[in-house]
């Protein structure tokens, strides 16, 4: 089973509730894996690491058009859904724009006169260590000045071959979430009792609904902002998973790189809690 | 010498549009023969590759500098090699008429 913790607004907690969820299963000996998909800041490794076990980049294929051999046909051009070549043909130009590129490879096919090679390009790294014989860490880590982090979090996803693995999403409801959440079979979503965190909520919502993903909600800060948020729980019989109160402490221990299930009494317990009570609201 | 302006409208008391690539209209102005030619972006609303996509419209039209509040990265070294000249203005209260008298005031 995949589970993603994911959320709108950024800063809601998702990596605070995915390592400790990560060291809580990883205690009761599940073969295990937390993937960090947020491959444009990447920060589960500052709260748990391990041996490192690999460091394997991922790469692109960019297209270079050679101008000798191009008649200017520009099928190329008519080809590519993402404006990434630029076609001139008075001015006798015609360029690729690498970071327009998505590597879909149709450019190759519609070109006659066999005038595009391909370069390589790395797009970014994955790294993996050994939490322990049974646990396993993935982080994804885009290159500086990639476009997308979505093919480095596929192929971070992809390489997570534990029985139960946890997705740190990115923030945000774009690219990057829908292809982490899409790939998950439950997703947690963190919010604060905010309106700013209702309004993000509620976004991420609409489009797990849309992708027709099942989902529930944890409530970090808890006694801060308003009731609203769970008011709207109510109205839309969204599950909540569990409240994180809003304490100095957590603050404290999060900001040392320390985790709450390690460091302060009662979360270990809360937190296998809601293992249990998501594989009974997914079976259902 | 064909010039392009960024432009929030389509007539010459409209604003300067302070984006290049999703600006709303290009203003093309042919300081020979004193023509303008104001066409919708189609590229606007782009979901990415707004800039070289506006790149190839006003390049396809001949012109030999352009006219903006700013431009990107991308559009900056398209232009560089295609030999456009680029030009900055920081004030977004320049009306299209206002720039086409500094440009005729330049000749």
């Amino acid at each position: 089973m995949k589970i993603a913790v994911a959320s709108g607004k950024g800063g809601t907690g998702k990596t605070l509730i995915s390592t400790n969820l990560f060291r809580t299963l990883e205690l009761e000996k599940a073969e295990l894996s937390l993937v960090d998909c947020d491959a444009e800041e990447p920060n589960v490794s500052q709260f748990i690491t391990g041996n490192l076990k690999g460091v394997n980049p991922v790469m692109s294929n960019i297209p270079e058009i050679d101008e000798e051999r191009c008649s200017f046909c520009g099928r190329c051009h008519e080809y590519c859904n993402y404006h990434a070549i630029v076609f001139l043909p008075t001015a006798g130009y015609t360029k690729v724009i690498s970071e327009l590129c998505h590597d879909c490879g149709a450019c190759i096919i519609a070109c006659p006169d066999n005038a595009i090679k391909l370069n390589e390009r790395q797009l970014g790294l994955i790294t993996s260590f050994d939490s322990n014989d049974h646990s396993e860490i993935i982080e994804g880590c885009i290159s500086v000045g990639v476009y997308s982090p979505v093919p480095v979090i596929k192929e971070a996803i992809k390489s997570a071959i534990k029985e139960t693995v946890i997705l740190d999403s990115p923030p945000g409801i774009s690219c990057p979430f829908v292809a982490t959440t899409t790939r998950a079979d439950y997703i947690i979503l963190v919010t604060e009792p905010t309106p700013f965190g209702l309004n993000d909520l509620k976004l991420a919502a609409e489009t797990l609904t849309r992708l027709n993903k099942k989902f529930g909600v944890i409530v970090n800060r808890a006694g801060l902002g308003n009731r609203e948020v769970y008011q709207w729980f109510e109205e839309n019989k969204i599950p909540l998973l569990l409240e994180i109160p809003f304490d100095r402490e957590i603050a404290r221990t999060y900001s040392q790189g320390k985790l709450i299930t390690d460091e302060l009494p009662g979360y270990r317990k809360a937190f296998s809690g809601l293992i249990n009570k998501i594989i009974s609201l997914n079976t259902l | 010498m064909k010039v392009a302006i960024t432009s929030t409208g389509n007539s010459p008391d409209s604003m300067i549009d302070s984006r290049f690539g999703r600006c709303s209209y290009f203003v093309i102005y042919d300081t020979e023969n004193q023509s303008t030619e104001y066409i919708p972006n189609p590229n606007r609303d782009s979901i990415e590759g707004a800039g070289p996509a506006s790149v190839e419209l006003v390049a396809s039209k001949g012109v030999t500098k352009v006219i903006s509040g700013e431009f990107g990265a991308k559009v900056k070294s398209i232009f560089d090699q295609l030999q456009v000249q680029l030009i900055m203005i920081n004030s977004q209260d320049k009306s299209i008429s206002d720039i086409i008298q500094l440009l005729n005031n330049q000749h």
